[in-house]
């Protein structure tokens, strides 16, 4: 029997604020344990909760680049179980109504796009976080009121690289859009499976497992093709699948057993009493809209009407940081493609993801001139650390004697005395051989020091040649 | 009251200094008896006397400058332990204060200290306590009523000039009921709840216990208003300053207390009023209030879920009781012994009623009991500018009294669950006797319309002439 999987994503991704989602205190990742907390965010009796509204903002933000919905009104409940992690033993959450519903993303697939689901996204608070040491556990409440919000996807996620797929889409809009790092290695972006099989033309889902907190796209991919694998072996052979909370395992490249779910879990959800609802104007949409940034694919498409591959789309927009810079370069120069070489080809190698220091008006008046020849290509890349200080381009191509000779008298000069140089070539070359003309390219460059311009070169022996 | 304190104060006829000495005094003499106080702070009473006699020689001084004055338990005070009367909390000293009380402290009171009430405001005659039942002072075999049982019982005693206390479903109500001093319970939203420890968040709000009507409304106008740190507190001006004490051509809503436990006293004090009110020009209303037991279920189930909640955050990690135990739940388990019967009572209510299985009979149940009864108090207030009803069913019962009838225990509070639920400004006035025992009168207004519960218990208050 074939067999089909059903996945379903849940998401949890750290928004990009300066401070907490109920107090004042700071967000900054790493700092020393139980740094930045205070009497609220260690739920201190008589203390309340006051919502930052720059949270609310960007889950405004993350639900509009995800195409969802944003409700006038939503509302804050609260999650009650008891956990060391935990400071008030509940999470304040949005559980009923959430702030954006009916939402998608598109992602490749075959030829086409595929469109998967978004159920809802909500905003809620982090919990803190346990360390584990050989004397003991101690806890750090740093994390405690980070706020995140919790993106649900429709189980309409078929096959790892769906998934995959979709997670890259969701992670750079995200990013995009400044709502969040998506820092899966810092956990500022985690994910949750929800994964079920079942027969290709059954209707009714399976029993579904959940595998919990996986932090790479990569490991998320393995993970659903491990689990889909263990769920169908136990159908073939007969077995039944028990709901169950999972882990994926990165070293042996499996999901494990955290524990069974006998019945879903009772979280006595309870409207939050300290909070009154969120209302949401359209006037607020239209301001986080407005100072959205332009999505990756949009800019993609724009790349490639630029005439720039679908691989050199994908670098670019690997950050956002990097396509702004692009583009900021690209508006300044003739030369797109001369750009988005030297940026790939020489800038990125060197820099990585740290920022980069040539100004990106320089990098257009290096695209320039070496899409113009009036510099060679090696001349280019030597311009760029050169460059990096802030030094005009143009002044120090002529400091360092990169200026290429395009003068024709000057160059037909040059090369009468490399011909002169050389008889035996010249007397070749005009015999009609063809391999003869790189020698006198050769002497001219010797001539000329590298700077005359290899084309007017050939041209001016093309013409003594008659050819 | 207040006023002519602060008259002599200003004229130097009297000190902060020799008020604070006096009232330390009386609190030495009578706590043996009336477990008033769960902690007196003597030197740091002193010492914020001797400020307010310097800043009133000044000539800086605000009207509560000075003055001697208590806080519930649960009210938290920066330096100063605060228990909640609760062994879970016997050793917890807040590093910050309530807004009511920095607003105070602010304004120069002088803080004699933390009263006695029932453990975490759970309890309507302060017999929960950890620290000892707070005794009624007209009667030390009687309760003082709770939860603010030590707010009540100092005031009515002369202890101190003014205390506050919290009012969840009649915790400032039913104690100045019984205890015979004034007590407000304000709209929702009127002060500020942050630092006052949270028992059921929709419903508590901080109260005031005076004796005079116009002492209320002066310690209500130096604590009420907007605090950015409480997202549930409103922007709204005081407006019920010097109001003129009448009722006449109002329209007052009363309602038929026959058939809800009253005793003879209080059916008789709730007509004599009436009659009263009528000779005064007011209009008299008979209205129908929301059923006393439906209102009294939704206040239980909704506070006892909301106290699940709340009181979850004591797992005896970061404050208060240390837990032990080898994994998280064995500490939990044991840290959360230690709360008293009462308290895990309302706690396993909450939980159940909250729970998958019991919601949708208990939790969303109650939830809808409130919205009807919101709805029901509007119309009533389309037809009336107030309600008048007593307090409680009856005078203090006595210690004890009601540890095998717990249904009869939890009545107490019957008249004023109402307003709770419905976020409504209330105040209970001495109304009258019963064999020496004080009754409260309650009056109830639309939100925010603390002027006209002023209005109307000024010139109640001196057409009863009552005097303790």
């Amino acid at each position: 029997m074939k067999y089909e999987m059903i996945v379903g994503l849940e998401v949890h991704a750290e928004l990009k604020t300066r401070t907490k989602i109920f107090c004042s205190c700071r967000t900054d990742y790493g700092a020393s344990p139980n740094s930045q907390i205070c009497p609220v965010c260690l739920g201190m009796p008589g203390t309340l909760p006051i919502l930052n509204r720059r949270a609310v903002e960007l889950g405004i933000a993350a639900g509009i680049v995800t195409h969802c919905a944003i409700a006038p009104v939503s509302r804050f409940d609260r999650k009650n179980y008891f956990y060391p992690d935990l400071p008030k033993g509940y999470q304040i959450t949005q559980y009923g109504e959430p702030l954006c519903r009916n939402g998608y993303l598109e992602i490749p697939c075959g030829q086409g796009m595929k469109r998967i689901g978004i159920t809802r996204i909500h905003l809620e608070e982090d919990a803190g976080k346990l360390l584990h040491g050989e004397d003991g556990t101690r806890i750090d409440y740093n994390r405690a009121g980070v706020p995140l919000i919790e993106i649900v996807s429709q189980p309409d996620i078929r096959s790892a690289e769906e998934a995959k797929a979709y997670l890259t889409a969701l992670r750079e809009r995200l990013v995009f859009a400044d709502v969040s790092d998506c820092k899966m290695n810092e956990g500022s972006l985690r994910c949750d499976v929800n994964l079920s099989v079942r027969p290709v033309g059954e209707t009714a889902f399976g029993t579904r497992t959940e595998i919990k907190n996986i932090n790479s796209i990569a490991f998320v991919g393995r993970a659903i093709a491990y689990e889909f694998d263990r769920q169908v072996k136990i159908l073939e052979e007969g077995g039944v699948i028990r709901p169950q909370t999972r882990r994926y395992d990165e070293d042996n490249d499996c999901t494990v057993l955290m524990r069974e779910k006998e019945s879903e879990a009772d979280y006595r959800y309870l409207p939050e009493p300290d909070l009154p609802a969120v209302a949401v104007s359209g006037d607020d949409i239209a301001r986080v809209r407005d100072g959205l940034s332009v999505m990756p694919d949009v800019r993609r498409d724009k790349y490639r009407a630029w005439g720039l591959s679908e691989d050199y789309g994908r670098i670019l927009t690997e950050s956002r940081e990097r396509a702004d810079y692009f583009e900021q370069a690209a508006a300044c120069t003739h030369h797109v493609r001369v750009a988005a070489n030297l940026l790939i080809g020489e800038i990125l190698p060197r820099t990585g993801d740290a920022p980069i220091a040539l100004p990106p008006a320089s990098l257009a008046e290096i695209a320039d001139m070496a899409g113009d020849k009036r510099i060679s290509n090696a001349s280019a890349r030597r311009l760029i650390p050169l460059c990096e200080d802030g030094r005009s381009p143009a002044a120090c191509a002529e400091e360092e004697n990169m200026m290429l000779i395009t003068d024709e008298a000057a160059i037909a000069d040059m090369v009468r005395r490399a011909m002169d140089e050389n008889s035996e070539a010249a007397s070749q070359w005009i015999a009609g051989k063809d391999k003869a003309k790189q020698a006198l390219i050769g002497g001219v460059m010797k001539i000329s020091r590298g700077r005359a311009e290899p084309s007017a070169v050939s041209l001016v022996l093309n013409r003594i040649a008659g050819k | 009251m207040l006023r002519e304190y602060r008259d002599c104060l200003r004229r130097g006829e009297i000190t902060s200094r020799a008020l604070t000495e006096k009232a330390l005094a009386r609190i030495g003499e009578m706590e043996p008896s009336l477990h008033a106080f769960v902690t007196v702070c003597e030197d740091t009473a002193l010492s914020a006397a001797d400020a307010a006699d310097r800043r009133i020689a000044a000539g800086d001084a605000p009207l509560l400058c000075g003055i001697p004055m208590a806080l519930k338990d649960n009210i938290c005070t920066s330096g100063i332990r605060t228990t909640c009367a609760s062994t879970m909390l016997d050793e917890f000293v807040p590093p910050y204060s309530a807004h009511a009380w920095e607003r105070l402290q602010a304004a120069g009171a002088v803080l004699l200290g933390k009263t006695n009430m029932d453990e975490f405001a759970m309890g309507s005659g302060n017999e929960t306590s950890a620290f000892g039942i707070c005794r009624n002072p007209h009667d030390p075999a009687r309760v003082a009523g709770g939860s603010s049982g030590g707010s009540a019982a100092a005031v009515a005693s002369g202890q101190v000039l003014y205390a506050l206390g919290s009012d969840t479903g009649g915790s400032v109500r039913v104690p100045a009921s019984y205890c015979g001093v004034v007590g407000i319970k304000p709209t929702y939203g009127r002060i500020s709840r942050r630092g006052l420890i949270a028992f059921a968040s929709s419903l508590d709000q901080i109260g005031v216990m005076t004796k005079t009507v116009e002492d209320s409304a002066l310690v209500l106008a130096a604590i009420c208003g907007r605090d950015p740190l409480d997202a549930t507190s409103a922007d709204r001006a005081v407006d019920f300053l010097d109001v003129i004490p009448h009722v006449r051509g109002m329209r007052i809503g009363v309602c038929d207390i026959a058939g809800d436990a009253t005793s003879a006293a209080v059916r008789d004090m709730y007509a004599r009023v009436q009659d009263l009110l009528r000779q005064l020009g007011a209009e008299i209303v008979p209205v129908s209030m929301p059923s006393c037991e439906e209102a009294y279920a939704a206040y239980y189930l909704i506070s006892a879920c909301e106290a699940s909640s709340n009181l979850a955050r004591y797992d005896g990690i970061r404050y208060g009781r240390a837990g032990k135990g080898n994994t998280p739940e064995e500490m939990f388990l044991g840290v959360r012994s230690h709360f008293g019967d009462e308290v895990k009572r309302r706690l396993l209510a909450g939980t159940y009623a909250l729970a998958a299985q019991g919601r949708a009979e208990s939790y969303d149940r109650a939830r809808q009991m409130r919205e009807r009864i919101v709805s029901h108090m509007g119309d009533l207030f389309t037809r009336c500018d107030m309600i008048l009803t007593p307090t409680a069913a009856d005078t203090a019962y006595p210690v004890g009294a009601h540890d095998e009838d717990a249904i009869a225990y939890r009545y107490c509070d019957t008249f004023t669950t109402v307003p709770s639920l419905a976020g409504l400004p209330a105040i209970t006035i001495p109304g009258g006797t019963d064999d020496g025992l004080p009754l409260g009168l309650q009056i109830i207004a639309p939100r925010f319309r603390e002027d006209l519960l002023y209005r109307a218990a000024l010139a109640l208050e001196e057409a009863i002439g009552y005097e303790v």
